[in-house]
């Protein structure tokens, strides 16, 4: 691409646009637009022998032209195209492949959904498997004495902490243990993980109250020990309770923006992150960027971005919903 | 070499462990049919396993923290190093280069000075991940042989796996506790410090709030901190104009939906209830930013108002009570559920309609634990960060007009969080104590609320 661009590519599409458009159209062609054609180049390099028309991205202004917004002679503009039909409007799916830009015509939410997926990950990770142990303990096993109290009202505390006081713990503990991992999807997983395993406990220890107590004296009656009880019958029949809990608990953290506002997810992220260590930022935090930003062309990918995430918060609060109806049994 | 190769090597080990562990104790079988095998084998198994496991882990979080200070101590004694500035910025910054270079997350350097350390740096990763590696490998080994050679058909593997078990649900519930410290002690030891350089009651009771960001950290100005304005515009917002919308709405949709509803539209209205508690915050904030709050001006500016601002305090307090209608209604339907019903067959018989019911007798019955499901949805609005973030002002502002720009504690903390400046800055730290006030208020209100939910309980249980 780099040495494409270094041959002119660049000025041979500006060039023909201007050929095909007329000079003031052409240079509404998006800065970026060569790009497309290189990649086309590059994986069909026959192209260079014979003519093919291409569809380029145009610039934000002349997008808004179209809509009937923005400076008049960009509304005229667009409006002649558009009878010569030389404008034409396309489902952009490049949108869910590409990153963050400074140009809206550019930008995707790919980076961003990425972010959100690693940083979940971590979070599933860690407030899994805590979460659920915690519950069987308190539920199963804890002695009446004073630690135990302190373990429960504690956990119900921190379901009713607000979230952005976990931010503020994120910056001052984990942060000042790691500092080189500021904007990590290790450390938003680590912040959200401690405000989601609250909710996993409560979740947790209501499906274990369900299971009648008959089920523990049989299996006790017929010689197993109290762990036998617990991983061999009691934990497979709450299972289906505690995974409800449990997406319920990671809906809530993906749609999470303060706490992760507060150790510096709010950045610019280009590239897509590498890995849990890499600079990232995370779904709803592109929405809450993209909201600030003062070019009217952010106001629909803030909403298309919007509807991405509703669509996975939507799936998986209905798969919670499904799940708690499929497998509610009443003993 | 990071800590998760280690760990890997660890499971793997692990896994021949239990492997081996299982494979003795079914010999045990063959070799002495006549004794019976206090454990199963699977015991025997795990025993080795958790053998080989928990002493790696153990090793690696301390390898993790000590390996890059031993990089570091080689690359400082090395001959290259010698031509580094002694102390500060710059220092660091060279040798975060190199060390970047080293690890193949950076294509090279910028400055020259860090040139040298490259090599060297990599020599070190690569002799203490040599080093990492095989002392892994010995402890897992060890603590595996070590195990393996105590399988005996009368060793009481079960017991002890057990006991293990029961150590690690301990630990897993002793997260909470250390999380609330953690929250806490961080809270208060920078709260701490922030009094120290603004004394509390004009942090407390000052009317003007407006922390100089860019100022000298030594020349304070007490004068700036005053949280009063921040602190009535997080009631106002979260705790006047939200429950205006939300205590009618939720209490009117409790109602229906348990007392009049037929069963069919309650099956479909409720999920739809709880799908509007998922919707992410940020969205209401964009709509609340977007469509409501230049409606709100519009509306304002044609009536006449024209000091009505685009982050006036009724469109984000508008956007959050819509956000709370789910949880008052939810909390509402639970405590006239509680209700026996009994009280409301009897008001029926004595010749009540439906309506006399709820109002005479459900509704009174169901107060106590409809004003404590209030109390939560209060301390939630007051939490809430996006909403406000995105429609209320950065701007302090001490007014009851609910037109007019005002700020919340939430805000505050962002706004001065988010910024690049320095840890020891009052503005920065009274963001903490800000933090803090709000922490001790969400758990006075949940506290108190749970107490009456609960007296409220008992008294018809």
């Amino acid at each position: 691409m780099q040495t494409l661009e270094m041959q002119g590519l660049p000025d041979i599409v500006t060039f023909f646009a201007e050929e095909q458009l007329g000079k003031d159209a052409a240079a509404e062609i998006s800065p970026e637009a060569w790009r497309d054609i290189a990649t086309a180049l590059a994986e069909d390099p026959d192209l260079i022998t014979r003519s093919q028309s291409f569809n380029l991205p145009t610039s934000s202004a002349l997008a808004a032209g179209l809509q009937g917004e923005g400076p008049p002679e960009m509304q005229a503009l667009a409006k002649r195209l558009d009878t010569e039909g030389k404008l034409s409007r396309n489902w952009d799916l490049g949108f869910l492949s590409r990153s963050d830009a400074t140009s809206p015509q550019a930008v995707g939410i790919w980076g961003a959904l990425k972010g959100s997926m690693l940083t979940m990950l971590v979070t599933l990770v860690l407030a899994f498997p805590i979460g659920v142990l915690s519950a069987l303990y308190l539920e199963e096993y804890a002695p009446k004495n004073r630690w135990t109290d302190i373990i429960e009202v504690s956990i119900s505390n921190l379901a009713a902490v607000p979230s952005i006081i976990f931010g503020l713990l994120g910056l001052a503990v984990f942060l000042a243990l790691f500092p080189n991992l500021r904007s990590a999807p290790l450390i938003g997983g680590m912040t959200l993980a401690l405000m989601t395993m609250p909710v996993i406990v409560i979740s947790g220890r209501n499906a274990i109250k369900a299971v009648p107590p008959s089920i523990r004296d049989g299996a006790l009656a017929i010689g197993a020990s109290p762990v036998q009880v617990v991983f061999h019958h009691v934990l497979p029949l709450a299972l289906p309770g505690m995974l409800t809990g449990t997406i319920i608990g990671m809906a809530r953290a993906l749609g999470e923006t303060a706490p992760l506002l507060l150790i510096g997810m709010r950045i610019f992220v280009a590239t897509p992150p590498e890995g849990f260590s890499s600079p990232a930022t995370v779904l709803p935090m592109q929405i809450f960027l993209w909201s600030d930003e003062i070019d009217r062309g952010f106001v629909e990918r803030t909403s298309a971005a919007i509807i991405v995430l509703l669509v996975f918060l939507l799936t998986m609060n209905g798969l919670a919903i499904y799940l708690r109806n499929k497998f509610e049994k009443r003993w | 070499m990071s800590p998760i190769t280690l760990i890997l090597i660890a499971l793997g080990l692990g896994l021949l462990g239990w492997l081996a562990g299982r494979a003795k104790a079914w010999s045990f079988a063959s070799s002495e049919p006549a004794l019976r095998p206090a454990s199963r084998p699977i015991y025997h198994a795990w025993y080795v396993a958790l053998w080989v496991v928990i002493p790696v882990l153990v090793f690696v979080v301390a390898w993790s923290v000590i390996a890059p200070q031993l990089v570091l101590q080689t690359v400082l004694a090395s001959p290259a190093a010698d031509g580094l500035p002694v102390f500060g910025f710059e220092r660091d910054a060279f040798l975060g280069e190199a060390r970047a270079v080293a690890l193949g997350q950076a294509p090279g350097v910028f400055n020259d000075e860090a040139e040298p350390l490259i090599v060297p740096f990599r020599d070190a990763f690569s002799y203490y991940n040599t080093i990492g590696i095989l002392v892994t490998m010995l402890i897992a080994v060890a603590g595996g042989a070590l195990a393996f050679l105590r399988l005996r058909p009368q060793f009481g593997a079960r017991t002890r796996v057990e006991r293990t078990v029961m150590m690690i649900l301990l630990l897993a519930s002793l997260v909470a506790i250390l999380t609330t410290l953690g929250i806490f002690v961080s809270l208060v030891f920078e709260t701490v410090r922030f009094f120290g350089m603004v004394s509390p009651i004009d942090f407390l009771f000052g009317t003007k709030w407006g922390p100089d960001t860019m100022g000298s950290p030594d020349a304070v100005d007490p004068s700036r901190y005053g949280a009063i304005p921040l602190f009535w515009g997080t009631i106002f917002i979260g705790a006047i104009i939200a429950m205006i919308v939300a205590i009618p709405l939720g209490l009117m949709s409790a109602i229906y939906l348990t007392q009049y509803a037929d069963p069919k539209v309650r099956t479909w209205i409720k999920p739809l209830l709880e799908l509007l508690a998922g919707v992410p915050t940020v969205v209401y904030g964009y709509f609340a930013a977007l469509t409501l709050a230049p409606m709100i001006r519009d509306a304002a500016v044609a009536i006449g108002i024209t000091s009505a601002s685009t982050e006036s305090a009724l469109a984000a307090g508008i956007v959050m009570g819509v956000m709370i209608i789910p949880f008052v209604s939810s909390m509402a339907d639970d405590s006239m559920a509680a209700v026996p019903g009994a009280m409301r067959d009897g008001s029926l018989a004595m010749g009540a309609t439906k309506s006399e019911t709820i109002r005479k007798v459900l509704f009174p019955a169901a107060l106590p634990g409809i004003v404590a499901g209030i109390m939560l949805a209060v301390s939630r609005a007051i939490g809430e960060t996006m909403i406000v973030v995105m429609a209320a002002s950065p701007a302090a502002n001490l007014t009851a007009n609910p037109l007019e720009p005002m700020s919340t504690v939430t805000v505050q903390i962002v706004k001065l969080l988010t910024g690049e400046q320095s840890t020891d800055h009052p503005a920065t730290l009274s963001a903490y104590a800000l933090g803090f006030v709000l922490f001790m208020v969400t758990l006075a209100l949940n506290f108190i609320a749970l107490r009456v939910v609960k007296r409220f309980r008992e008294a018809y249980e």
